[in-house]
This record gives C-alpha cells, sequence and structure tokens, in this order.
C-alpha cells in the first residue's frame, strides 16, 4: 500500500520530531511511505481568515499527487478536513477524496486499531480536537444522542503502560482557531487556560491530540502558567518506545 | 435614549469588547458555568429522547419544507387568523413594525403597555421608539425587566441577564424599586420584582407578545414562556398585540408538536416551558392583532447558502455550548442577536460594522451539532468570513500578512528561502512582544509563548536520512 505523507507546514518547521514519527509509525504499518515533497499547506490558515481566495492553486500539488498512491495521509485533522471539505472538494470525485485521511483515522479505518505498537507508561489526557471530533468523526461528539465510539482510543489501545484519560470538557475547544488566537487573544488564552485547568485537574503529564496546532498554543500557554505538563501529538505516542 | 444605546452597541469590535469582559471582571468564568449549567440540562433531557436525532432532523425538515412555500403558507396563516377575528399586520421593516405598533395603540387610545418577552421587538427598537412616542412600556419577563431597568441590551435570547449577578440585580432594585440594599436573596428579588409587575399589569392599557410559532392550518400564535406573563397581558388587556418574525411559521399541529418537544429541551433543559400558550381568537370586546415583520428576512430566505439560518427557532442553545460566547458574553457581541447564530444574521443588518462578528468564533462546530434545527453555523461563519473579506474594507495588516503567507506558502522555492531566513531569527525576538502570538497581560504576567524553533525542519531532515 503506498501512502502519500503530507506534512503541514507548521509541523515541517515547528515539530519536525512529529512529522518523523508519523513517517515511522506509517512504515511500522507496512505502508511504503512517499513523503510529498510538493505541497506545503492545505491553505487553512488564510481560508480560516477569510482569504480562501489567496489559495488558489494551492489544490494542485496535491491533485497531482492524488492519482498515484492508495492514501494521503496527514498527521493534523484539521489540515485534512479542509483538504477534504474545502480545498479539493470542487476538484475531486467524492471516492478519490475519502483517500485523504488524518494518521488515527487511516490507522483504525484502513490499518486495523490493534496493529500499531508502542510503549508510553505515563498518564496522558485526551484533548478532542475540535475538526478531527466533530469534522472527520473521529469520535462521539458529547453533544450528540449516538452510540459511543472514539478511533483515537480504539487506535491508542494497544500502547503498552499508556494510562488514557479523558477528562471533562475533553470536546471543549481549546481556544487556537487559527488567526483567532492572534486576532482574539483574550478569549483565546482564557479558553486555553481552561483546558489546562481541567487537565492538570485530571492529575495528566502529558496532554495528546491529533492536532498540533491546538498542542502550540496549549504548550505556550503551559509555558506561560510554568505548568508541569507536556504536550504530545498521538503520532509522538504510538512510536514511543517501540 | 434610542441613540445612546444604538452607539453603546456599536462601540468596539468583538475582540474588543470580550477583552473587556474577560480582563475587566472576575465574572467570566461564572459567566462560563452558569451557560454551560444550561448546555448540561439540555444534555440530561437531550437523553430522555431515545429519538432526538430524528427528532432534531425531522424539525430541520419541516422548517425547509416550510420555508420552501412559505408566500402560500404565510396566506394561508393570514386568512385563518382573519377568520378568527384577528387584524392583520405586515411590517416590511423595523421602521415599519414601531409605527404600526404606535398607530394600534393610538387607535386604541392605550397609553402605557406591559410587553412580554420578544427578541423581534428588541431587533426592530420598538422600546426606545414608543418610550420617545411617550408610551409608557414595561417589559414583563423578569430577565427583561432587569436588563431594561438598567437602560441596558439583553446580553442573551433566552435568558437576557445573564451576564448580571444576583448582586448587581440587588442594587438595581434597590435604586430603581427600593428594594431593601444589599439584599441579593434571589426569591426576595423576584417576589419583589413580581409586586411590582403586578400593578405594571393592571395599571397598562395594552399588551405586546413575542411569537414563538405561528400555526398556518388554524391561525394560531404560540407563545412559549415560564412565567405565565404572556398570558396575564394577553388574558386582561383590551388591546393585544403579537409580533411575529416571517419566519416563525409551521404548517399545523402536527409539526408544532416536533418543536414544543425541542424548544425548551435544547433552550433551558427543561421538558417544556411552564407555560405554552395558544392564541387564536380574540375575547370579547378585544381588539388583537399580528403583525408579521420582515425586516431583512426575505434578503436571508433569497440567499441559497444563508437560507437555512431561518430555520432557527431561537432557543439560544448554540450560544449556551459556544466556548467564546461563555467567556466574552452578550454584549461583546454587539449586535441584538449574539452568539453564532447572531453572527451569522448580525452581517445581513449591516456588513461593515458586524464584519468582525462571523470571526468571533474558532469555527469549533459545537452550536451545530446542539442547534435542533441543524443549521451548519460554523460553516456559514465560514461563508461570511470569506464574503466579508471581499465585501468590506480589509484590515491591512492582516491583508499583507495573509498576502505573504500565500506567497510563501505556494512554491518550495519561496517557502524554503523564507524558512530558512525564519530560523534565522533569534528565540528572545520570536518569544517576545513583537511575535502577536505571544500574549502578556497589562501586569506583565505572560500568557501564551511562542514554542522553541527546532534545529532542522522536517524537510531538512528528511533530506539528509532518507532520499
Ligand atoms: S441557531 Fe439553532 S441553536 Fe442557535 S438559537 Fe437558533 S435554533 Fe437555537
Amino acid at each position: 500500500m503506498t501512502v502519500g505523507l503530507f506534512v503541514p507546514c507548521y509541523i515541517d518547521q515547528l515539530y519536525p520530531k512529529v512529522g518523523r514519527d508519523t513517517l515511522e509509525v506509517l512504515e511500522k504499518a507496512g505502508c511504503k511511505v512517499v513523503f510529498l515533497q510538493d505541497p506545503l499547506c492545505c491553505g487553512q490558515p488564510m481560508a480560516n481568515s477569510g482569504y480562501e481566495s489567496k489559495t488558489r492553486d494551492f489544490e494542485k500539488p496535491f491533485l497531482k499527487v492524488l492519482p498515484e498512491v492508495d492514501y494521503l495521509v496527514t498527521p493534523s485533522a484539521s489540515c485534512s478536513y479542509h483538504l477534504s471539505h474545502h480545498l479539493l472538494k470542487p476538484f475531486v470525485a467524492a471516492e478519490e477524496l475519502a483517500k485523504v485521511k488524518e494518521l488515527t483515522e487511516f490507522l483504525h479505518d484502513i490499518i486495523g486499531p490493534d496493529k500499531i505498537h508502542a510503549s508510553f507508561p505515563y498518564r496522558v489526557g485526551l484533548h478532542l480536537s475540535c475538526h478531527g471530533l466533530r469534522g472527520l468523526n473521529l469520535g462521539t461528539p458529547s453533544e450528540l444522542k449516538v452510540p459511543y465510539y472514539s478511533k483515537i482510543e480504539k487506535v491508542l489501545a494497544a500502547v503498552d503502560g499508556l494510562d488514557l484519560v479523558v477528562p471533562s470538557k475533553a470536546d471543549e475547544c481549546c481556544g487556537f482557531g487559527g488567526s483567532f488566537a492572534v486576532f482574539e487573544s483574550a478569549v483565546s488564552v482564557k479558553m486555553g487556560c481552561d483546558k489546562m485547568k481541567t487537565m492538570s485537574g485530571a492529575e495528566v503529564s502529558y496532554v495528546a491530540a491529533t492536532d498540533m496546532s491546538c498542542l502550540m498554543h496549549l504548550e505556550g500557554v503551559f509555558r506561560a502558567e510554568e505548568s508541569t505538563m507536556k504536550v504530545m501529538h498521538i503520532a509522538e505516542i504510538l512510536n514511543a518506545g517501540a | 435614549m434610542f441613540n445612546r444605546r444604538k452607539n453603546k452597541l456599536m462601540k468596539g469590535t468583538h475582540a474588543n469588547l470580550s477583552k473587556g469582559f474577560i480582563t475587566g471582571s472576575e465574572k467570566t468564568d461564572w459567566h462560563n458555568n452558569a451557560l454551560w449549567f444550561l448546555r448540561a440540562k439540555r444534555d440530561m433531557q437531550r437523553d430522555t429522547i431515545p429519538d432526538w436525532e430524528k427528532l432534531r432532523a425531522t424539525a430541520a425538515a419541516i422548517k425547509d419544507h416550510t420555508l420552501s412555500r412559505l408566500p402560500e403558507y404565510l396566506q394561508r396563516f393570514e386568512e385563518n387568523a382573519i377568520k378568527n377575528g384577528i387584524q392583520v399586520h405586515w411590517a416590511w421593516d423595523d421602521a415599519e413594525l414601531r409605527e404600526i405598533t404606535a398607530s394600534i395603540l393610538r387607535e386604541n387610545n392605550a397609553k402605557s403597555v406591559v410587553k412580554s418577552k420578544s427578541m423581534l421587538t428588541e431587533e426592530c427598537g420598538l422600546n426606545p421608539y414608543l418610550e420617545k412616542e411617550g408610551f409608557d412600556v414595561v417589559d414583563t419577563d423578569l430577565g427583561e425587566r432587569i436588563v431594561q431597568l438598567r437602560k441596558e441590551h439583553p446580553s442573551h435570547i433566552v435568558v437576557p441577564a445573564i451576564h448580571l449577578k444576583k448582586e448587581e440585580v440587588s442594587d438595581t432594585f434597590h435604586e430603581k424599586m427600593n428594594t431593601e440594599k444589599g439584599n441579593s436573596d434571589p426569591d426576595y428579588l423576584a417576589s419583589a420584582a413580581r409586586e411590582a409587575l403586578r400593578k405594571d399589569f393592571m395599571r397598562a392599557d395594552a399588551a405586546i407578545t413575542g411569537v414563538n410559532f405561528g400555526v398556518a392550518e388554524s391561525g394560531t400564535v404560540v407563545v412559549c414562556t415560564n412565567e405565565g406573563n404572556a398570558d396575564m397581558g394577553v388574558h386582561s388587556k383590551k388591546t393585544v398585540i403579537h409580533c411575529m418574525g416571517m419566519e416563525k411559521l409551521v404548517p399545523g399541529y402536527k409539526e408544532l408538536a416536533v418543536f414544543t418537544r425541542l424548544l425548551a429541551r435544547s433552550a433551558t433543559g427543561q421538558p417544556v416551558t411552564v407555560f405554552t400558550s395558544h392564541y387564536r381568537k380574540p375575547r370579547p370586546e378585544t381588539t388583537e392583532h399580528i403583525i408579521i415583520v420582515n425586516n431583512k428576512r426575505t434578503d436571508i430566505f433569497e440567499d441559497p447558502e444563508f437560507r437555512q439560518a431561518m430555520r432557527c427557532i431561537r432557543c439560544g442553545a448554540c450560544m449556551n455550548t459556544c466556548p467564546v460566547y461563555r467567556r466574552s458574553g452578550g454584549h461583546s457581541y454587539h449586535h441584538t442577536v449574539p452568539g453564532p447564530i447572531g453572527s451569522v444574521l448580525a452581517p445581513f443588518y449591516g456588513k461593515e460594522k458586524n464584519k468582525d462578528l462571523p470571526f468571533a468564533s474558532t469555527l469549533c462546530g459545537s452550536c451545530n451539532n446542539v442547534c435542533p434545527v441543524k443549521i451548519d453555523l460554523a460553516g456559514l461563519l465560514y461563508r461570511w468570513r470569506q464574503k466579508l473579506t471581499d465585501e468590506t474594507s480589509p484590515d491591512l495588516s492582516k491583508k499583507i500578512g495573509m498576502d505573504i503567507g500565500s506567497k510563501i506558502l505556494k512554491s518550495r522555492t519561496t517557502y524554503s528561502l523564507a524558512t530558512r531566513a525564519f530560523r534565522w531569527v533569534p528565540g528572545s525576538v520570536l518569544q517576545s512582544g513583537l511575535n502577536p502570538w505571544n500574549v502578556t497581560a497589562k501586569n506583565g504576567h505572560k500568557e501564551r509563548i511562542f514554542p522553541d524553533v527546532p534545529g532542522e525542519s522536517f524537510r531538512e531532515w528528511y533530506k539528509k536520512n532518507q532520499e
């Protein structure tokens, strides 16, 4: 199975380890991984700020590689959501679009949830990033009356020693929201602080999520507040200690 | 007073106004919790109905159906209401609603009015207009009475005074109604208000109500309250006026039942409102009027993307769940209807002055999931962002940032040049006030810090190790 790996711009620059861990996890899963050099960004930072018009042509490198791979995987739920619901949607048929997968979604749906073994003997609080949860249906959002399921929990179930906690309000937004974080910084930081409080109340050592963007915001708040909690992308946990 | 209130509304953007709410008071956490309490109660009520999601889908479908034949249903509603002896008026905009109301009052020699909950009359500026014209208007919903006494605006469409703590209410009542100073016992305050309102009910000449639903097959208007205040006005006054937005129609009683099951559960987590009043025929010697109001609703109706916003039954659930609303308070939205649905509606009432509102959201989508009529609120906010960027004056710094960003991210050459340059910027600069990511409180306390930039990017690592 050939998987095209899309590493979003901010992960490339600020969290390269998440890119490396994703690559290695996909290889552990038995995929032939092709790192996609050309797509640099899904266009979401501009589009969510009202400048979708400035992301014309951003689709081109994706459209070029999509027919050449079985799946296009990215360690970012919000980028994956933006690709499948906005950037590529006008250009690609539904079944081709279904090849675009966020990492945990790919592992759960395509590889099988218990295939990735790792070891991470810590207490980890799960933050359910909005675009993954409500956009990609990675689990049950607290608002809906539907049977409980969680692709993330299933994928993490095979990690040795992991003490995974889903604290109260785990699916309340962390306050990142793209350029919202800057233009609405007061509310953004307040939301981050509140997330920090529920996580520290759950006495976790790490906060994990499908999105490094949420975690970058939370890390910034933890650091300012001198919290000892660390942030960790799902890919980092899945590639730990193995 | 109308102008003063308007100015107050327009001062500042959501970002600035919310800053005031968060840093200027300890109320944020309290406000957040008070609204979350409603959301939690809503979840409990949701769980009592096995087919909840089906009920929501049905409600959305009924509204879509009704909207697709709106002229027909409006006509049927009007015919039936007239048959019942009710006088029907049509108001094209807010000014017409105000004028029609005033002329009905004048024709019936009414000087004073008791009014039950109506966000529509709030939207149309009815109170200040009537006061200016010499009428005496008393809001009889307790929350609305509190904000009226304080010369404020409701901060929420269902719980209008949710931004106030009981101590503040106590101070207002002491000042305006001479209640005991410092007594902020909610029961004491509520009964003091009730006593004063009883006198207003006795004294008034006319009653005005809002409308939750208009039933086309019978010409009935349905009003849901918890305090019975609509009934007290309607049942005791000789002149009665119901103000109804034209989107409030449902075809018949069967459809109405779907909405009465959803409304209170979504709004406050009650199985049903304490009073669900059906007003169909005037009592003997009473004149009863319905004013059907457009006020931009046809603009929304005609827009294929935004038409779904007309499904809204004003339950307020999207506000209660919104993590931004809960922390920034309703007034930070500077529009009659705040929160997610308010930000979807507001640009129809002025793109330039409300252009910040669709950005006052993280697009987390929680509102979509609680909305009983399944409006794609986050999707509509996203659409507004694109439209408003095209159609209003740009924020230059943002525009330049987006220009540069998109150029850098479009080609590998510019990306690699720009990112190499980025790596040269010392951490001390990236973590200073020059970078808008870093947030520092007024007292110098750091609130968010930019991450340390690693030595090499993923691409650089990949080049070295894999290629
Ligand atoms: S948009 Fe939906 S949730 Fe919000 S007030 Fe209207 S009906 Fe209620």
